[in-house]
């Protein structure tokens, strides 16, 4: 590949995938999946809500309402297929990106517009959606959802465990480390690497010399590619891996094949270090307007339902954003609820100290 | 009354604790069949099964991170970090995230997690195997970090620390694994964060944990002979700090001497001693003073007996304090 060359944008041959860029379905000898009309105008529901729902976050962030966004752009297909795939009782572990997978578990988008807004560091109940809490140190979570694998295997329960991470925390020691013990363990996890092929300004090329994929045989388990932005080919692989994992087949890597259309962040400036021209042959590959195509030419969606989608969208938005301005600053007291789980003289102390000193001003 | 050292109590401890709860699991590097480098996992394997006394692969961030995912699952795991030095791979697991859940959760998430370390020199160990790292992960806050001192301690605190729904940072004194006692195994213990007066005292305050206790206690028994009455105090818990023990004695002694194997400079003794001086300014007849190791790397084992403060040093510090 030449420095200049759009990245990723050829489709490498071992990727698997059953709808293309323009909307046909393609057949694949190993991966396959049925779905009815109302199954995918479901899954196109949920790819335009939540697009709808980052690009208000995006806006809020922008407006000053939001301290920082990671932007889901482009990624939607990788999240909604594989969250789409998990059943009540699996397990999933996110990094702080993951607000596709967030919405297939059912929580709600204000909460994690709370994180970014600095109301909280999390503030869902992780057991009340099996979603995790959103990790921000690269890869750490890789290992909490095998030592949660290990529990399931323990507990002898019928569910798998599913752990997202990108390209850029493939380098990190933690994944590395996560991918041995489910091997050594057999552990039932998925490990579901969305390769957007950037971390941050990093290119692909600085963290692996092979398709990341490929890293899993060296652990003793498989791994697949997958066209990451066909939302069909992350359900269907992504629902083979979990049912594997849960016959006790242990481990499967995927690396979900794909391309963040936005910034690493509202922090970051991707006009830096990133082609315009490799952003817009990736627009080519959007994976909303697929499935839309793929609807219209087999004429399982009319214009009416493309419009009443759309409307669903801009009013999610819409409530998303009020709902989100009308969150609270959490009380000053609330700095020392919850560090322990039982009593600790010292913080009891400090938190009556600085009452105290706040209750001061008020006189 | 069973006479067990040290190692064994913390065994004997282990296996209540899994008895009590099947939740609760041993995990760690030579856990298993070797019954830990320190023997002190010795024979669970045997009892409780390979599913809960777990070998693991040799890799510290690994046994903190899944442990944490474990204890999501509901499990309580006891992890083994061989030695001091070894920590350290794990410290992003245990300060990022093992300590830190909790308050990111709002409270719906607990992590019953307890990782024990041998801690501590003396043993004529090379390098990396002598360390004091416990300032690093008292500054820590979401964790406990308790240090036990002798074999009766040893027993309950680990049974404490399992049941215990933080997470806690374990020290065991490795130099004193071998020492004996007679135990109640019946017998409830002191309170986890409570900090124990073990010998009472009228004219100064020696403070301690861990392994300097013992070297405390000996100090004290040689300057009785020099007609001083040294009270010294096995302080347990280090987060959180039971401070009203120490603010009662020193009131009352005057004169405080912090020990530890540690580095002094911004070592635990330097919030010992800011703590009491907040306390006992008036009360004091000298400054807070502090014995511990130098500000180097912890020494090669052949030098080790000038870097750790002994009998004679705390005894110095002593001196030193009553010269005001």
């Amino acid at each position: 590949m030449t420095a200049d060359a759009p990245r990723g944008v050829d489709a490498p041959p071992e990727l698997v995938q059953l709808l293309t860029p323009e909307g046909e379905r393609v057949e694949h000898p190993d991966y396959d999946i049925e779905l009815t009309a109302e199954e995918v105008r479901s899954l196109y529901r949920d790819l335009v809500l939540v697009r709808r729902v980052d690009l208000e976050a995006v806006a809020l962030q922008r407006q000053g309402e939001l301290g920082i966004w990671a932007s889901l752009l482009g990624q939607e297909a990788a999240q909604i297929g594989s969250g789409r795939a998990l059943t009540d009782a699996d397990m999933a572990f996110p990094t702080y990106r993951e607000h596709g997978v967030a919405w297939c578990r059912d929580v709600d988008p204000v909460k994690l517009l709370g994180l970014f807004r600095g109301v909280s560091n999390g503030g869902w109940d992780p057991a009340e959606h099996n979603f995790h809490l959103y990790t921000i140190v690269i890869g750490s979570q890789a290992l909490h959802a095998v030592g949660y694998a290990m529990g399931i295997q323990r507990d002898g329960a019928e569910a798998a465990t599913i752990v997202y991470f990108g390209d850029g925390a493939t380098s990190q020691g933690d994944v590395n480390e996560a991918f041995i013990w489910a091997s050594v363990f057999n552990a039932p996890i998925v490990f579901f690497c969305q390769n957007n092929q950037w971390a941050i300004s990093e290119p692909l090329e600085k963290q692996s010399k092979i398709p990341l994929y490929k890293r899993a045989s060296g652990f003793g388990f498989p791994g697949i590619r997958v066209d990451g932005n066909d939302v069909f080919a992350c359900l269907a692989a992504t629902r083979r891996a979990l049912q594997n994992a849960r016959d006790g087949q242990g481990p499967t890597l995927i690396e979900a094949f794909t391309y963040r259309m936005g910034a690493h962040t509202t922090s970051d400036d991707p006009t830096r270090y990133r082609l315009a021209h490799e952003l817009e042959a990736w627009k080519l590959k959007d994976p909303i307007e697929r499935v839309k195509a793929y609807l219209f030419k087999n004429q399982l969606a009319d214009q009416e339902f493309f419009e009443k989608i759309d409307a669903e969208a801009d009013a999610l938005g819409k409530d998303v954003r009020s709902r989100c301005l009308a969150l609270p600053d959490p009380p000053p007291r609330a700095i020392f609820d919850h560090v322990y789980a039982g009593a600790h003289a010292l913080l009891d102390e400090e938190r009556e100290q600085y009452l105290t000193y706040l209750a001061g001003f008020e006189r | 009354m069973t006479t067990l050292t040290l190692a064994k109590a913390l065994n004997e401890g282990l296996r209540r604790s899994m008895e009590d709860d099947p939740k609760v699991l041993v995990m760690g590097e030579d856990v298993g069949k070797l019954g830990g480098v320190f023997r002190v996992t010795d024979g669970l394997q045997k009892d409780f099964g390979e599913d809960r006394v777990i070998d693991t692969p040799l890799a510290e961030s690994g046994i903190i991170g899944t442990a944490i995912g474990l204890a999501l699952r509901g499990y309580r795991p006891v992890c083994e970090i061989q030695f001091d030095g070894f920590v350290f791979p794990a410290a992003d697991q245990i300060i990022t995230q093992l300590a830190k859940m909790p308050l990111r959760s709002l409270g719906t998430l607990k992590l019953p997690v307890v990782v024990r370390i041998p801690f501590g020199g003396g043993i004529g160990a090379v390098e990396h195997h002598s360390e004091s790292p416990e300032a690093y992960f008292t500054h820590t806050a979401g964790l406990r970090v308790v240090a036990c001192s002798n074999p009766v301690d040893a027993y309950t605190m680990i049974q404490d620390a399992v049941r215990c729904d933080d997470p806690i940072i374990f020290f065991e004194p490795k130099r004193r694994y071998w020492d004996k006692a007679d135990i109640d195994l019946a017998a409830p213990g002191l309170a986890l964060d409570r900090a124990r007066t073990v010998r009472q005292g009228r004219d100064i305050t020696l403070i301690a944990y861990g392994p300097m206790v013992k070297t405390c206690l000996e100090a004290a028994a040689a300057a009785e002979e020099d007609g001083r009455d040294i009270e010294v105090i096995d302080l347990r818990s280090l987060n959180p700090l039971d401070v009203d023990v120490l603010t009662e004695s020193v009131t009352r002694t005057g004169r405080c001497v912090v020990a530890h194997e540690a580095p002094v400079f911004t070592g635990f003794g330097a919030e010992l001693a800011a703590r009491i001086t907040e306390r006992c300014f008036y009360s004091l007849e000298a400054p807070v003073l502090r014995v511990g190791g130098f500000s180097t790397p912890y020494p090669p084992s052949r030098l080790e007996d000038h870097y750790l403060p002994d009998l004679d040093r705390v005894l110095d510090a002593v001196d030193r304090s009553f010269a005001y």
